[in-house]
């Protein structure tokens, strides 16, 4: 499985969220302190980012921040694939 | 989009079902009279290639589709819910070590889970937290050695703990949160208790597992500390209510069996409230088993709408296998309440399954807030 640029994670992202969230969302809008959804869907979007994107989350990556928001996810995506910048919880 | 099974899957599924025919429904009478297995059952499993079949053939396993994995566990669930059980609770484990456990951990324990020579159980539930795993309060202190973590706490109505030689035990890292181990029975500070007299499902060997500064090698850590919840029970949560929504199947599937043959030999199933209830089981065993495979299909794929999927698929199925166990008691009658039908073991195993691995409520409330988002 090849992995798309950045621009197509992150489009497919924003999709994926605004379709699961049944609304739009901010590119940096942070879906687990907003509210709009819970924990579990952090274990949803582990899932997402594998199955779509053909990568795999470490262990020493299961780090809500990384899955907080369309960017927060697109730079992780993006950074498994070697083809962004390294993601940073705090980012 | 295909609905009905392949050549091969049809033909697994009839080597499942003749499996399940010969080597586990003699037996499950008796495993529910004696609320027990019999090891040998282990051993016949594993030759069987049915212990943790899911996992890769470079693991030891035999890389089963998810779809005949649900066939599997349907057929088992059709003979005895207790073996069932056996197998979903230790699937979960072998899962989760597959999933989240290092490449020394997979290496020391997959081959065991593999061939049956250890039993694994999931050790989630605990008597003030029911399964919520936000809510362990089992603990698990860091020892002095840096080496060990300390768990302290009890675990209840852990399925087939009398028998399981490895427990996946969720405790709570006092600066982390809850957090998997994986704990082999024989650690010091670790006893194990029968929780005897159970309603439903008497054969799965139900144990209190109590510990008493338990010292668990930190190298048997699954996953990362204070990450078990919701990464690793979602992912061992979804394989199991996947097998118990298959299960559920059996278990209509069993109720109809039973009761078209009793209807029809007793001259009733010429009523038509009689027909009422077995057309309601041929309907649910069709719809359940839709909606199974369904989760099946999507487990496989790693889809992140299998969870979802696999709470619809285990509520319908657990619902409608309870629905037909009481249906067929009714069909049977006097009959029906009496050691000498099945469908009185069916009727106790089939309220269990609206209680495992999240309650009836539970699902319902994840569907109320979250399905309408899930993909459909």
């Amino acid at each position: 499985m090849s992995t798309p640029e950045p621009h197509e994670v992150r489009e497919q992202t924003r999709q994926y969220l605004t379709s699961s969230l049944s609304r739009q969302i901010g590119d940096d809008e942070d879906i687990f302190a907003a509210g709009f959804v819970n924990s579990l869907f952090a274990a949803q979007l582990v899932m997402f980012v594998e199955s779509r994107f053909g990568i795999e989350v470490e262990n020493n990556e299961l780090e809500l921040a990384y899955f907080s928001s369309v960017n927060a996810l697109t730079d992780f995506v993006t950074y498994k694939a070697g083809k962004g910048r390294a993601a940073q919880p705090c980012d | 989009m295909r609905l009905t099974p392949t050549p091969e899957l049809a033909a697994l599924r009839d080597r499942f079902r003749d499996f399940a025919d010969k080597e586990v429904a003699p037996h499950a009478a008796r495993h529910d009279a004696e609320e027990r297995v019999d090891r040998a059952i282990v051993g016949r499993l594993a030759a069987e290639g049915l212990l943790a079949p899911l996992l890769p053939a470079g693991l030891g396993g035999r890389g089963l589709d998810p779809i005949a994995y649900g066939l599997l566990h349907e057929e088992i669930g059709r003979a005895c819910s207790s073996v069932r059980s056996l197998l979903t609770v230790h699937d979960m484990v072998a899962d989760s070590v597959r999933r989240w456990g290092t490449p020394a951990l997979r290496e020391r324990w997959l081959p065991r889970l593999v061939s049956g020579e250890a039993l694994g159980a999931f050790a989630l539930s605990e008597p003030d937290a029911g399964s919520d795993a936000a809510a362990v309060a089992t603990v698990a202190r860091p020892g002095r050695d840096g080496g060990h973590h300390l768990l302290t706490g009890t675990k209840r109505w852990i399925t087939f703990g009398q028998l399981a030689d490895v427990f996946l035990v969720f405790a709570r890292t006092p600066d982390e949160g809850p957090t998997a181990f994986l704990v082999a029975r024989d650690r010091p500070g670790l006893s194990v208790e029968p929780l005897p007299g159970m309603l439903g499902t008497r054969g799965s060997m139900l144990a209190e597992l109590r510990f008493d500064d338990c010292p668990v090698p930190r190298d048997h850590l699954l996953g990362a500390p204070g990450r078990a919840h919701p990464f690793i029970t979602t992912s061992a949560l979804t394989l199991g209510r996947y097998s118990v929504a298959a299960g559920s199947v059996g278990i209509v599937r069993a109720c109809l069996e039973a009761s078209a043959g009793y209807a029809a030999g007793r001259g009733v199933l010429q009523h038509q409230l009689v027909q009422r209830m077995v057309a309601d089981m041929v309907v649910s065993a069709e719809a359940g088993r839709l909606l199974a495979l369904r989760a099946g299909e999507l487990i496989g794929a790693g889809s992140p709408h299998a969870p979802m999927a696999a709470t619809e698929a285990k509520y319908f199925a657990g619902r409608a296998a309870a629905d037909a166990a009481r249906d067929a008691v009714q069909i049977h009658g006097a009959a029906g309440c009496s050691p000498d039908h099945p469908v009185a073991r069916y009727y106790r195993d089939a309220k269990v399954m609206e209680i495992i691995e999240g309650g009836n409520e539970v699902s319902q409330t994840m569907i109320g807030r979250f399905g309408h988002t899930a993909g459909h």
